[in-house]
Order: structure tokens, then sequence, then C-alpha cells
């Protein structure tokens, strides 16, 4: 008896919940860390960066006034979601970031463990934040955190799923949505991600995962009008400067990024959150 | 003083506000719709004007003003005619040493002072004021209410300032509260009727917008804050709305109504704060004793005694104006 | 008919204690700057109140350094308990001085002196009183167990609220453990000069506040110095892009509180005369020179024309003038420059069919004085609907229903304050979650506490002053 021969998976962008190819019809080779072809990725362009934001700033009504709650469970889901196909990321993970199964194993756990200790902030994070102002007059004062609105994500070029995990969970954790640029190198655990996303309840749109070059999207996304934010850790040291120079023409907020790629692996904390959330201040007299 | 006639002496409903009248149910509907107050706004816009900064020529002519808006006021139990008489001196001459000060407005005493009151001020300008509907708590029937009016009005008095049912109020009972003041107003003939709210029981803003409203549906030529006998009396807030209140009814119907708030005003600091706020909420017609008064009677000699300091350069001490 | 005319009740102008010339404040010291010295003038009369001296580039390197060695050898090593006490005496000092603050301000900026008197400087000193108390308290504000701060703060202030703004900026930075170099305006630099002196009474060591008036290259020497940790900047959108441009790809941490273009929304339910008074607040406080003035009245089209009529009534008592008058609502403008842009949207409102109309007050004939305007039929396609005009200009659009004042405010770039009124609850509720602003004021405008955080949203700014978020901007968390 033969060999049965692997039905291979054909890898594509995930936009606004579904999986299109990049309106370029553009692919990449993906290979493994030793160099072995392992998929043709979609290509995105700047045209798929546009139609990822449309998406995002449509679904971020919807996700933004889902309540703390539903969130939560979302994320949640997420987790249990991936569980379910640990051993796919192990494989993938270990292939594309060249770990040793250990190694695999436990960066694929962490990244689960990522989305469950998110999944528990959504409805606190406003708790731990938020405030009762003692203002010296008669009025009741309070300020809530709301979610800063589309945020553009250059993830990690070599942490493919921990460093993603890590910067795009906290975005939709505050009630943001997010458009992602994958690794470039290392995309294939990105896009069985958004396979995981599909499947977990998060709504279409909530998270666009593009695969493709930081350099070429990331100023697409710096520069768009209806960014938020942008999280510049995966662009090249080299471009964060002009990455940030084009933000600056909308007031984004940009996260500051350590040069290099921190230990994805350390203790996660309110950083990321608080980067994605405003400040709201609402006042009302006292009165009868 | 000219007894100008602000209203016509028929209570009729000005055109705008017929519906509102008709029956129980619409009055209930336009008072409720009335805009509400916020508390804490107009507490600050009238501690924001409050900070108004009189001087000079602008204080003695406020001082003046302030002096001839006066209801020179006795209403105790002990009030005999000799108190009364007193006061109507006082009232005609409050600084007798300095002749061009103006009189006062009226002098404001029971129905059964009024007989003397009216003989003390005869030809003097200064007019008589008499609370009647069973002043102060009006906790009494409607024969009594119109009864004691008429006392008064027989007696001479030119004005009549009535309490409103605030038990009828409370209870919603618009219409009830409505009627009486209508009844009242036709016993009044020629007088005119100042309605007192008592805004201290009334509780809220919204309550002294809608009370307003209601007393000049029903003809009240003045809406007046306060009987002095319940805490708190008149307060700024309370007659902002007020002036606001007759300052909409002017522009609704082209008609002029007074306002008077009553008791607790002592200074004639306090005394400039009202008439700031006549000056810049209601406007400047009311700057006059046909629009605006003030129901007190220590607030004349803190008046005369500032007046003095304008006039002389040096303040003056209580030993120099009368007690009476 | 009866007139009461207010006599003048003018403050006096002894009382701000002008000197002839004032000074940079560098290292605890009065320095000769070794720019070129300017002129600072009272915008209600045009006339010189003094020269100041002003920094150069080197000044600002000799300031940043003193900081530096300020922050390293003194402040950044003094326990919180102690940095407390300077901040607490910081506000008894503005306090004790506040007559004199006051009317310095009214003096530099145009002011109306009931403003500055009851508003910028007791809020100033409040703004001190509170972040004193967190200085020892930080490591319970939710930034982990030992929040560190930034190192040297370098802050530029606009002119609107000059000690105020400069209270907002210094006080949390000192709180934090953070030393300053400030520019205050270039025409406002007068009372930034005398809270110098307060720093000095205090005894505040010297190099912790730095204070450099100058024109914007000064500030812009600033934000590029590269001994500088913390950029923390309030002034116009356009200058707040510039600022992120160049601090971009830094280490600098950077804070922005931009312009804004506020709709304050008026419901058929409103408490109407004290929506009026809210609007007028909103707009011709402090001549409409304030960030968050609710300069788009959003109002509901079943009552737009009760609540103009009401709203003319009230402007029309609004008292333009001298701004020492303490009857004075409405001071001068701060500038020609301000004063032309005002007049430059004006006639664009008129240009696209708006319908003005001008309060009848008399306007002094010295001075840079612009009376209080009301445009009606205003769209959202008009230039007066989105442009920040920061003057004493109103600009009133209609709606129909809640979903379309939400469209209407939130159309926009801006999103940094907001007014509701309406005495439905779970309204006020709803719009104020549906804003995107930062503050959103309900049934009342313009109201300012330093325990309340305050800043934009989108493109008018990030970063948070007052209250416990707003430590986060002078700490390295």
């Amino acid at each position: 008896m033969s060999d049965r021969i692997s039905v291979a998976k054909t890898y594509k962008l995930y936009l606004g919940g579904k999986f299109p190819r990049s309106e370029s019809g553009r692919v990449y080779p993906v290979t493994d860390s030793k160099g072995k072809f392992l998929a043709n990725a979609a290509h995105a362009s700047r045209k798929d960066v546009r139609d990822a934001v449309v998406a995002a700033r449509k679904a971020f009504p919807g996700w933004s006034a889902a309540t703390a709650y539903n969130r939560g469970q979302v994320l949640y889901r997420v987790a249990e979601v991936l569980e379910g196909r640990r051993d796919q990321f192990i494989a993938e993970v270990s292939s594309s970031e060249g770990l040793a199964t250990k190694k695999a194993e436990s960066t694929v756990d962490a990244a689960i463990d990522r989305w469950v200790w998110y999944a528990g902030w959504t409805d606190k994070i406003a708790t731990v934040l938020g405030a009762a102002n003692p203002v010296a007059g008669p009025y009741f004062s309070f300020t809530v955190p709301e979610p800063t609105g589309v945020v553009g994500v250059l993830a990690p070029q070599s942490s493919s799923l921990l460093g993603l995990v890590e910067v795009l969970a906290p975005v939709l954790a505050t009630g943001s949505t997010a458009v992602v640029v994958s690794s470039a190198e290392r995309p294939l655990p990105a896009i069985t991600l958004s396979e995981v996303l599909a499947t977990s309840d998060v709504p279409g749109g909530v998270a666009n995962i593009l695969t493709g070059r930081a350099a070429e999207l990331g100023p697409w996304l710096a520069s768009h009008g209806d960014v938020n934010a942008l999280d510049p850790t995966g662009a090249a040291p080299a471009d964060r400067v002009e990455l940030a120079r084009e933000a600056a023409n909308t007031v984004k907020r940009v996260l500051t990024v350590p040069e290099a790629e921190p230990d994805w692996t350390a203790a996660p904390d309110l950083t990321r959150l608080r980067r994605y959330l405003e400040a709201k201040t609402v006042w009302h007299p006292l009165g009868v | 003083m000219t007894a100008t006639t602000s209203t016509s002496a028929a209570p009729a409903t000005p055109a705008p506000l017929v519906d509102a009248t008709r029956d129980d149910a619409s009055l209930r509907r336009f008072l409720l719709g009335l805009p509400g107050v916020d508390q804490v706004g107009v507490e600050q816009r009238a501690a924001g004007l409050g900070t108004r900064s009189i001087k000079k020529d602008a204080k003695r002519w406020a001082i003046d003003t302030a002096i001839s808006m006066v209801d020179l006021t006795t209403l105790e139990g002990a009030d005999t005619q000799g108190k009364v008489r007193a006061l109507a001196a006082k009232a005609v001459r409050p600084d007798p040493e300095r002749q061009d000060t103006p009189r006062v407005a009226a002098v404001c005493v029971y129905p059964d002072m009024v007989a003397t009151a009216v003989e003390a001020l005869k030809g003097s300008g200064v007019h008589v004021a008499s609370v009647a509907t069973g002043f102060p708590a009006g906790r009494t029937s409607r024969e009594i209410k119109l009864a004691d009016t008429k006392i008064a009005v027989d007696a001479g008095a030119h004005e009549v300032d009535m309490v409103i049912d605030r038990g009828a109020f409370l209870e919603g009972r618009y219409m009830a509260v409505f009627e009486e003041i209508s009844a009242i107003k036709a016993a009044c003939g020629d007088a005119h009727l100042k309605v007192i709210l008592e805004t201290g029981e009334l509780a809220t803003y919204d309550n002294v917008r809608r009370a307003s409203w209601l007393a000049l549906l029903a003809g009240g030529d003045f809406i007046k804050t306060s009987t002095g006998k319940v805490s708190p009396a008149a307060t700024l807030p309370v007659t902002h709305i007020m002036l606001q209140a007759v300052h909409d009814w002017h522009v609704q119907t082209g008609e002029l109504r007074g306002v008077k708030p009553a008791g607790g005003i002592r200074t004639t600091k306090d005394a400039i704060k009202y008439l700031v706020a006549v000056h810049e909420v209601a406007g400047e017609a009311w700057l006059t004793p046909d629009l605006f008064r003030f129901g007190a009677s220590s607030l004349l000699n803190d008046l005369l005694l500032q007046r003095r300091t304008q006039v002389d350069g040096h303040y003056s001490g209580p030993d120099y104006v009368t007690v009476d | 008919m009866p007139v009461f005319e207010y006599a003048p009740a003018p403050e006096s102008r002894a009382i701000a204690n002008l000197k002839d010339s004032y000074k940079p404040f560098v290292n605890g010291e009065f320095v000769d700057g070794s720019g070129e010295p300017l002129k600072t003038i009272n915008p209600a009369t045009e006339e010189v109140l003094a020269e100041v001296g002003t920094a150069s580039k080197s000044d600002v390197d000799t300031a940043v350094k003193a900081a530096r060695k300020a922050y390293t050898s003194v402040w950044s090593k003094m326990p919180g308990t102690e940095r407390a006490k300077y901040l607490f005496r910081i506000a008894r000092l503005i306090q004790e001085r506040s007559r004199e603050l006051a009317v310095l301000e009214s003096l530099d900026n145009g002011k109306p002196i009931k403003e500055s008197r009851d508003s910028d400087v007791p809020t100033a000193a409040a703004h001190f009183f509170y972040h004193a108390g967190w200085a020892d308290k930080l490591e319970y504000a939710g930034y982990g167990p030992n929040p560190r701060p930034l190192g040297v703060a370098g802050q530029i202030i606009p002119w609107n609220f000059p000690l105020l703004m400069l209270a907002w900026k210094i006080a949390p930075a000192l709180a934090t453990g953070n030393t300053v170099v400030l520019k205050p305006a270039e025409t406002t630099p007068l009372t930034a000069l005398v809270f110098a002196e307060i720093c000095q009474q205090a005894e505040l060591p010297p190099g912790v506040v730095n204070i450099l008036p100058g024109a914007g290259d000064i500030g812009a020497s600033i934000v590029e110095h590269a001994d500088v940790d913390k950029i923390a900047f309030t002034g116009s959108t356009e200058v707040g892009k510039a600022i992120q441009r160049q601090v971009a790809g830094t280490p600098k941490k950077l804070t922005l509180e931009l312009g804004g273009k506020a709709a304050n929304i008026v419901f058929e339910d409103a408490p109407l005369d004290q929506a009026v008074e809210g609007i007028v607040n909103g707009i011709f406080f402090n001549q409409g020179h304030v960030c968050c003035a609710g300069s788009r009245l959003l109002v509901q089209e079943s009552i737009a024309e009760e609540v103009l009529e009401k709203l003319r009534y009230r402007v029309s008592t609004l008292r333009l003038g001298d701004p020492l008058d303490k009857n004075t609502d409405i001071g001068a403008i701060n500038s020609a420059e301000q004063l032309a842009k005002i007049r430059g949207l004006v006639e664009a409102g008129d240009a696209e069919g708006a319908q003005r109309w001008t309060s009848p007050c008399p306007v002094p004939e010295r001075g840079f004085f612009f009376a209080p305007t009301v445009f009606a039929n205003v769209h959202q396609s008009m230039r007066i609907a989105r442009e920040e005009i920061f003057g004493p200009v109103l600009s009133v659009l209609t709606f129909r229903t809640p979903d379309e004042a939400v469209a209407k405010a939130n159309n926009t770039p801006y999103g940094l304050s907001a007014g509701i009124w309406t005495e439905k609850g779970s309204r006020i509720l709803w719009m104020a979650n549906q804003l995107r602003a930062g503050v959103v004021w309900a049934n009342t405008f313009n109201r300012f506490d330093p325990a309340a955080p305050f800043g934009g949203y989108q493109e008018s700014g990030f970063g948070r002053e007052g209250g416990r978020t707003g430590l986060e901007a002078y700490l390295n968390v």
C-alpha cells in the first residue's frame, strides 16, 4: 500500500471574518526554519490593508458595545479552541520557528494561557483603571476606560504564535478591533490562529490578519486616517521612526516598543491594555 | 408713586395660554411640561451674578431704588395700632434727616390693621398691602379666605398678599390652587394681588417654576416667594426662577408681572444682588416698584445706613437711623 | 425706564506688582536669557506690560542640565513624603499670592478678573494640593509596587490658561519625582515667572523647576533635546502633530492635549434655562479660548427657535470690556494674531451662508476684542462647524433624533469634550457612552477638577491630566 498523499492547506488572509486571497493575487513561498518549502502564503497588499481597516471599523461598534462578560467568554473560547488544536500549533510553531518539540509545546501552552489571562481582564479592567472622582463640587464624576478604536498591529517577526497572541489579545480584550500584519517569514501559525478565531465566536472583522511584509504594509497602516493606534513591534527598528512620523499626522497612539523582540514568555502586565484604552470622564450635577 | 396697573383688572388668560387652563388634565400637562430646573445650574448662575461689583453711582442708585421697593412689613401677633402707625411714619420718611430719601413702596400688615395703616398713610403715596387668605398657613376654608380678602380690600388695602394652598399643590391638585387664586383675584377688585408661593415648603425648584406659572395663569399681579414664617424664605436662586418666569410670561403674552422676594433679605449687599438679578434675568423693565418689591423690615435700616455712608463718605452707626 | 448702569469696578493693577522686566528661571535663579527679549503686551490696551528675557538654544541645554542634575542628585532620591511637602508649600503660596496672580494673569492674558480670580488661580492651587498628596502614595496608584519617574520633563503650555496649564503640567511631574523645564506661551509668560518666585519662596531645590520664556523655536529645542525624557504639550493640533513627528522614534514619552470642536447637545426635554447658561459658559468662558469649548451647539429642531431666542437674550447681557473690571464677562482676545484668525473664520461663516447674530454690546476701540457671536443655520459641511475657532463664536446646528445627534457630534477628527442636556437619565448615560470624547459634561459644562482626568480621543491628543489616570504620563510604566 502506497503512502497516502496528504491534502495541503491553502493559506489565505483573514479579513472581515472571511478567508480571501490577496486582492493582488500575490503569494510568496514560506519555508521552515531549515529552508524547506511549507506553503505559499497570500502576500497582502495595501488594498488588503484598506479592506481590513474598513472591516475592523465596521466591527468596532458591535465589539466595543458587547458586554465585557461576553468579550471575556469569546476570548476564553479562543483559548478552548486553541487548546483543542494544540498539536497542530506545536507542529507549526516547531517548523516555523525551528523549536524543539518541548519548547514548542511550552510556547503553545503559554499562548493558550495568555488568551485565558486576557479573557479574565475584560470585565475587570474598568474597575482597575476607572474611578469615581471626588471632585470639589456638587457633581458626580466618573472615569471609565473605553476602547481606542481600530488598532494596526505589526506582529513580531520571530515569535509567530505567542508573540502574535501577546500583541493581539489585549487589543481585543479592550474592545478595540485589530488589523494585524503577521510575521513575514513565519506566517503560518497566524493563519491557523485565524481559523481558531473564526470558529470561536469572534465576530467577523474584529481581528483581521494579513500575511505579508511589515515594511510594505506598515506605512499604509501608520498613515491611515481611520486607524487609531499602532503597534510597530514587527517593524524593523530602522523603519519605526518613519512609521511613528506617519502616525503623528493623525495623532495615533503609537506603542513604545523595545528595539529587539522581548521575551514573550515573561508575565504580561497591563501596559498593552492601557495603551488601547481612552479614559472618558463624565460629569453630572447632584441636585433635586 | 403711580399705581400703574400692569395687568387688566379682569384675570383673563392670555390667548397663547388659554389651552393650559382648560381643565385639570390640561393644566397638569402644562405645568409638568415646563422645562425642568437643574438645581446646581441655577444656584451657580445665582452665585455668579452675586459676584457683580456695584460701586459708586450705581450703588447709590441701587440703594435708592431698593428703598423705594421695600414693602415695610410687620406681621406679628403683638402688632398694635401704635406699632403700625410708627411703621407708617417710617415708610413715608425713612430717614427724617435726609429728606431726599425715597419713601418705601408699601406697608404690609394683617387685615385688621389695614384701616390703621390706610389712615396713617393717607396722601403719602405709600401703598397699604395686606396679607390675607388665612396667612401664613392658609389652612382654612375658601369662604374664610375670601372673607379675609374682603376685609382687607374693604378697609382700603391697595394690595393683597395671598398664600397658595401648598397642600393642594403638593397633592397635585393644581386646578384647585388655580381656582382659588382666580377667586381671590376676583375678590381683590382693583387691589393688586401678590401670590405667595411659600417656596420653602415647595422644596424643589421645579415646583417653584410650576407654582410661578400657575399663579401667573390665575392672574396674580405679583408672585412672591414667602410668608417670612417658614425657613428658608427668599433665596437668590428661587428669585431667579421667578424672575425667569415673569420674563418668559412677558415674552409670551406681552404682559408685565412682578416679583417679590420676602423674608431673609437683611443687608444692602443682599438687596443689590437681587437688583442685579432683576436687571439681568428679568430685564431692565422690572427695575421699578411696580414690578419688584422686597418684603422686609430690617433691610430698610441697613439700606439707610449704607445710603448715609455713600452720601457722607464715612461709615454711619445704628443710632443714626430710627428703630421703628 | 430706569437704567442700572454698573459703575466701573476695576481691580487695581498695582496688585499685580508688575515689574519692568522678567527673566528666565534656571537652576533656582533668574538669569539673563541669551534669546532676543520679548515685549509682552496687555491685549486689552495693546500697551507693553514688561520686557521678558527669553531663552536661546544654549539656555535650553543649561536648563536641561540643571534639571538633570536636580533629578539625579536630589529630587529622585528624595522620599515622597518630603516631595509632597514642597508641593503643599507651593499650593499654599499660590493661595497666598492669589490676588497678585489673578490680576497679573488678567493683564497679560486679557481674561476677565472674575475668571482668573475665581477659576484659574484657585484651580491651579488645587492641582498642587491634590498632587502633593500623591507624592508619597504612588505605590497605591495601580502602576505596580514601585513606579519610577521618567527623569526630566519638557513641558510646553498655551496662552489660554497660563498659570492653570502650568499647574496641570508641573504638579503631577513633581509629585511623581520628575524635574521640569517648562516653556510658557510667548504672549503670556508673566505668571509662570511669578510662579518661579514661588518656587524660590518654597525653597524648592534648584533645578527642579526651570522656566524658559520664548517662542516656538525654544519649544522645539526642548522637544529635540536628547536628555529630555518626557514631553508634555498642550496647544494646537497642528503643533501637536509636529511635536509627535519630532519625538517619533525616540524613547521620549509623549502626552498631547490638543484642539477640539466639541458638540454641546441640547434635547427638547433639557432644563432649558440652565442649558442656555451651559451654552454660554461653554463657548464664551475665557473668550472661547478653551480647547474643550462647546463650540458646536447641536439643538433638537423642535426647540431650536426657543433656545436661540433665549440664548440671544442671555448673550446680550454679557458685559464685554476691561478684563480688570470685576463685572466683565468677556475680556480681550489674547493677541492680534488670534483676533485675525477669529475674524477670518467668521468671514468664512458669512460666506458659507450661515446666519450671523452678534451681541449688541459696546466694543472698546483699543485692544483686541470680539463681540460674542452666534451663527445659526450652520451645517456640518461649513468650516465654522469643523475648524476650531478658539474665540467667542458659536455655531448652531440642529438634529432630529438621538442617533443623528451622536452622528453629528462624533463627525470630527477631534474628540476632546462634549455636552449633553436632557432630564432623561437613561439618555444621558447612553449619550455619554456613545460620544467619542474624553470628557462628557451632562447638564453642566466646562467643569474641571484635579481629581477628574482630562484629555482627548483621536486628534485631540493622548494621555490624561488629573486623577490617578494622569499620573501615568509621568511614570515609567
